[in-house]
């Protein structure tokens, strides 16, 4: 029992930083704009946060600008998309090796004079587990009350994130900008104005993903510290069918997995890890297949949005 | 539409456009047009393909900048910077391809973009106002359905609800019975016919003469950009229009030789088609292509004319009956062997399925014989051996371009069913199965394009012809059938028949036997 | 009289009628110098001086012989993955999965030096080198085949895979191929040494040749045959080369075999040429580097091979400059990224040009 309510804790932990990204992709993709600059993102939100908080000591201030670093990343893959009409994928993967290569560059020009200018190693304000009282005391449950701040902001963020999508006015420009953008000009929506948007607040909550792993996950700045979890949040985007409530069972379960195989390495056994953290990848390989197939019979539940990765002019004839 | 119910408004002015010029890189979609549209009225807005009507109304709906001109509702010089200005000044569009988001709701289409809606809209409200104009007008649409579980013409209701719902006035349809059957249009005709009756006006576009004189009271002639005629539409003839809309008389009759059918090159035996969605696109058909004989195919697009066209070039699989090439039982076959047993294909739409846009005019005009000596020998390429030929066949079927090597995408239309010709005519191995092959032509390559349509008959190659101009089977072909809804109604012959016979056998409701 | 008025100038971006050659030339010069700047902000801002950063780069990377053979190093297995996701682009098949291929070639590799010892030890590097190029090929062929008989996207399909192929060799060298007598260092044994692939000139060897060779065997195949016509006719409108009777199917798959062959290729050649052994660290990167490679090369593989030089002169120059400046090598990936930025930015200007666009009032008074 205590172990079940430990490795529950430990998951949703873990699944805090990726449901952030998967909920800020799943925004920009549901524009139409596929972004798979997340881990270079998620690198720089982490370093940046890191580095804030080590600094400042603010934790506010550590996620306040990895969220707008994260926000500035996903401008210039926005400007390069949809006003310089590139490669979606070209530029996603630049901004990763851009943001991986400058997180690293930074990584060891940023620290402290006395360890060698290198952050790894310093120890940072980061976020604690707050536990609600009474709530605690339940078996199992109180994995889901011993958390901490970002973690529980998630109770919320994720209703309001599925409501905005499926019942505001707001929400429908977006599904329409994603699915038929020419029918969204013609019905007088800016299609440019509505990806710069939603691919600049993506790329907010995806710094702020990666806030989470430096100052709340694993406290500290490491080399590698996303660990490829970028590439993990594009196929829990698949995995959700692009619906930031099914989003949840991805994160939760994909955080599980990283949490039981950080366990079993304490346990000093590395020869099974390797297969387990294959799993989330295989697992989407086949997901992916399943879903394209059902695709065919029944549009629109699990379908990627139609119009996700083309370019757009109101002009073209 | 509406005619009938309508009284005649002087000087109601309701919409004035003066001196409008649109430019694209090459070409100058409207130079100085006027128009002018009084209130309870329907004006047609007539021209061939590329004469500037869309155009025209892409400005006036907001979706084009005019680079010069000015536009005036009632009276008042208006400016229209984007689709919204437009709507808000009472213009709603509709469109040839519909504007509706496919997987959503009909009552999300409807509401999609308006601004003065709360946050979080109330559904229900919005349902309600649905189901009450729909009624008014006799629309008959259900807010929660899908989009794509309609059918055409529902979706076109749900285009009209569209407008009525966000309170337009000027009503814009472009080719609007493009996809209807008779009956559907009639159906239209009242509906608008009861928007008018309220003080709406209606601009429609079109290329279609006998919707001029049915369905208008005024009509505005175009051509090549330019305002050529603005008539009273009960004082023209069909005749005048045309000639007003081409700029010299049509070729109503073509030479060809004495019908004299052979052999039996294709044969379709009960070929039914059923397609992913479980819709049956193809049902039972059966049907011979002979030597010396254009088959022509009706019907309204989208009833499976496209789908038989497939099929007989392996394009699509049947999902029962037989295709047989030359009494060889070729079911299933691959495009590629269809190709290498003789069939020639000029496909429904030229630049998605006839040319690859992005290599040269050599290249496409190759696409045919590349597999095969002198083009290739071994697997490579002789590139100067290929590029005698293009200029040949540049020469022969005179193709317009700067140079064999220039990409095929900047060819002009016709331009580019011109390559698409000479590639298919000059390795035709006697089967020419044409579809719309002079859809969004205009005259002279349409009448180059049905010239060389019988040219191929007349030197005994088997065609199949489908087309969405009745006057144009009527003219090329010998025999003619007609589809719907994956049937063949009945196959008649081309002298014998009549537009009104065709057009009822397209709705679906008498069948002939076949002779 | 009439006035003239100008109102609302705007800027427009407008389609040109032919693609503009020159513009395709002056693109990437203009973007390498705007990456230099950019990269001199970055440096500048870390408080380390630009100009002699970039100097020591340079210096490192071709300014000596050593330096030169080590870029050459670097850019054997980038050319061979840029030429294998070149031939995978010109179809449109968007083959992240390089990394992926090139990793399972080197597993393929590793097996045969390892446990074909059956073999003469003078047979081994050949037929290791093809297995390899095998392994690279079915890794690829997977997502091939997916794609073709059920549409499943492969941007995605190729870039899961790659960490499949990552943890695999991972559970390989820490597990079961692990070298008994390294003292617990993650990587096999060495392979025989006859069986290396030797080398020519400092530690660059005959990898070199291979991908160059591959390089003109591409070019060849890509400009000059039936094949490499279709594949560019399913590139660029798969629905008219399906018309015109070209099996897609049969030809994404065995496009992507070849893809997945030089990737896998690049493998063999990096295991046996250079580290002797499966170990941790063999994904480099190059197979996503690679991706950038052949779309700044724009699918040209000539072009991908002079890219593949500076990119991994690149490398090289932030090797450099950790050495001698203390600066982190990741210097080098930092420039790469901030190539690209330009580089995105100003193809657009092949197709599209800049046009000022006023609109005019004219008003007559009477």
């Amino acid at each position: 029992m205590q172990l079940i309510t430990t490795l529950l804790a430990v998951t949703l932990g873990a699944g805090t930083s990726l449901l952030y990204a998967t909920l800020g992709e799943i925004y920009t993709e549901r524009a139409g704009i596929l972004n798979l600059g997340v881990e270079g993102m998620m690198m720089m939100g982490a370093l940046s946060a890191f580095t804030v908080s080590f600094y400042t000591g603010s934790l506010i201030l550590a996620i306040v600008v990895a969220m707008l670093i994260g926000g500035a990343m996903a401008l210039i893959h926005a400007f390069l998309c949809i006003t310089m009409r590139a490669n979606q994928v070209v530029s996603g993967l630049s901004i990763t090796l851009f943001g991986t290569g400058l997180a690293s560059y930074l990584g060891q020009r940023l620290g402290p004079a006395s360890n060698g200018k290198n952050l790894v190693g310093m120890t940072a304000s980061s976020f604690t587990d707050y536990s609600i009282p009474f709530l605690e005391d339940i078996p199992i449950l109180s994995a889901f009350f011993n958390q901490d701040i970002l973690t529980y902001a998630l109770f919320l963020i994720v209703p309001i994130a599925w409501i905005y999508m499926y019942k505001t006015r707001s929400g429908l420009t977006l599904r329409a900008v994603g699915e038929d953008p020419r029918t969204a000009a013609a019905m007088g929506i800016s299609v440019s104005k509505v990806r710069y948007i939603y691919t600049v607040i993506g790329g907010m909550l995806v710094g702020l993903g990666g806030a989470h792993l430096t100052l709340g996950y694993t406290p500290g700045w490491s080399e590698n510290v996303t660990g490829g979890r970028g590439w993990i949040v594009i196929a829990l985007v698949i995995f959700a069918g692009w619906n930031p409530g099914r989003a949840i069972f991805g994160a939760v379960l994909f955080g599980g997995i990283n949490a039981i195989q950080f366990r079993l390495q304490a346990a000093g056994t590395v020869i099974p890890a390797s297969f387990l953290n294959m799993a989330p990848y295989i697992v989407t390989v086949i997901v992916l297949t399943v879903m394209t197939l059902l695709g065919r019979k029944k549009r629109g539940k699990f379908s990627p949005p139609a119009a996700l990765g083309t370019s757009f002019s109101i002009e073209d004839k | 539409m509406g005619k009938e119910t309508q009284k005649k408004t002087q000087d109601n002015v309701i919409l004035r456009m003066s001196g409008i010029t649109k430019r694209f890189p090459g070409v100058t979609a409207n130079n100085h047009v006027d128009l002018s549209l009084n209130a309870g009225e329907i004006l047609a807005l007539l021209g061939e393909n590329g004469a500037g009507k869309s155009s025209l109304m892409n400005v006036l709906a907001g979706l084009y900048r005019p680079d010069e001109g000015s536009i005036f509702i009632r009276g008042e010089q208006v400016q229209i910077h984007s689709p919204q200005d437009s709507m808000r000044l009472g213009i709603g569009m509709i469109h040839q391809e519909f504007m509706l988001v496919e997987t959503m709701t009909v009552a999300e289409n409807i509401i999609l973009g308006m601004k003065d809606l709360p946050f979080i809209p109330l559904m229900q409200e919005v349902r309600n106002k649905i189901t009450e104009l729909s009624e008014r007008y006799g629309l008959k649409v259900n807010p929660d359905k899908y989009i794509y579980e309609l059918s055409v013409g529902e979706q076109q209701r749900v285009e009209i609800l569209k407008l009525v719902y966000q309170g337009a006035d000027i009503l814009i349809l472009d080719e609007p019975t493009a996809v209807l059957t008779p009956q559907e249009a009639r159906d239209l005709n009242t509906i608008i016919g009861m928007m008018l009756s309220e003080g709406k006006s209606a601009i429609f576009i079109t290329h279609k003469m006998d919707e001029v004189i049915e369905f208008s009271h005024q009509v505005q002639v175009l051509r090549k950009g330019e305002t050529v005629a603005v008539c009273k539409t009960d004082e023209v003839t069909p005749k005048d229009l045309a000639k007003m809309m081409v700029g010299r008389e049509i070729l109503f009759h073509l030479e060809r030789d004495v019908y004299k059918p052979g052999e039996v090159r294709v044969h379709v035996e009960d070929v039914s088609v059923i397609d992913q969605t479980g819709r049956a696109v193809l049902e039972h058909i059966s049907l011979d292509l002979k030597e010396g004989e254009v088959l022509g195919i009706a019907g309204v697009a989208g009833n499976g004319q496209q789908e038989l066209s497939e099929v007989i070039t392996g394009l699509m699989p049947v999902t029962s009956g037989y295709l047989y090439l030359d009494e060889r039982d070729v079911t299933g076959a691959t495009p590629l062997k269809m190709i290498k047993n003789g069939i020639s294909h000029i496909p429904a739409d030229r630049s998605a399925m006839g040319v690859v846009g992005d290599m040269s005019v050599a290249d496409n005009l190759v696409m045919k014989r590349y597999r095969k000596r002198p083009m290739s020998k071994n697997g490579i390429l002789n590139g100067s051996v290929i590029v005698k030929f293009a200029k040949k066949m540049i020469d022969v079927f005179k193709i317009a371009t700067p140079e064999s090597s220039t990409r095929v995408k900047f060819l002009s239309g016709g331009n580019i069913q011109k390559t698409i010709l000479a590639r298919e005519i000059d390795s035709c191995g006697g089967i020419l199965i044409a579809v719309y092959p002079s859809r969004g032509l205009d005259v002279g390559a349409t009448e180059a394009v049905r010239k060389n349509i019988l040219k191929q008959r007349d030197n005994r190659a088997a065609v199949l012809l489908v087309s969405e101009e009745l006057e144009e089977l009527m003219m090329v072909s010998d025999k003619i059938a007609v589809m719907f809804e994956g049937k063949i109604m009945g196959i008649v012959d081309a002298r014998e028949t009549n537009i009104e016979q065709l057009g009822m056998m397209m709705a679906g409701m008498v069948k002939e036997s076949t002779l | 009289m009439r006035m003239v008025h100008y109102k609302n100038k705007r800027i427009v971006l407008e389609k040109r009628e032919a693609r503009s050659g020159k513009i395709l030339f002056i693109v990437p010069i203009i973007s390498f110098i705007v990456s230099l700047v950019l990269g001199a902000v970055v440096l500048a801002a870390s408080g380390a001086n630009p100009f002699s950063t970039y100097f020591y780069m340079a210096r490192g990377a071709f300014g000596s012989w050593v330096g030169f053979t080590e870029t050459l190093v670097k850019a054997i297995p980038l050319i061979l993955t840029g030429l294998g996701v070149t031939i995978a682009f010109k179809l449109r098949f968007w083959n992240i999965g390089a990394e992926g291929q090139l990793v399972f070639g080197a597993i393929g590799t590793a097996w045969v030096m390892i446990f074909w010892t059956f073999l003469p030890v003078q047979m081994l590097l050949p037929i290791a080198l093809l297995v390899g190029m095998t392994a690279g090929a079915l890794w690829a062929g997977i997502a091939a085949v997916l794609k073709a008989k059920w549409g499943v996207d492969e941007t995605l399909t190729t870039l899961m895979m790659n960490y499949i192929a990552i943890l695999f060799a991972e559970y390989l060298y820490y597990g079961p191929w692990r070298d008994p007598d390294g003292y617990g260092f993650p990587g096999t044994k060495a392979f025989p040494r006859e069986a290396w692939l030797p080398r020519i000139a400092g530690r660059a060897h005959w990898g070199l040749v291979i991908a160059l060779a591959a390089a003109v065997i591409l070019w060849f195949v890509l400009y000059k045959t039936k094949w490499g016509f279709e594949i560019k006719m399913i590139g660029l409108n798969q629905r008219a080369a399906r018309c015109q009777g070209v099996n897609i199917q049969r030809n994404i798959i065995l496009v992507l075999l070849v893809s997945g062959a030089l990737s896998g290729l690049a493998g063999a050649v990096e295991v046996t040429a250079v580290q002797h052994r499966l170990m941790k660290g063999i994904d480099m990167g190059y197979g996503f580097t690679a991706i950038i490679v052949a779309w700044m090369a724009q699918l040209n593989p000539f072009a991908a091979v002079l890219v593949a030089l500076i990119m991994a002169g690149l490398l090289v120059g932030g090797d450099q400059i950790q050495m001698m400046m203390g600066l982190p090598a990741s210097m080098g990936l930092v420039l790469q990224g901030l190539l690209l930025f330009p580089l995105l930015a100003g193809t657009i200007f092949s197709d599209y040009r800049l046009r000022v666009v006023k609109q005019e009032e004219v008003e007559q008074c009477s």
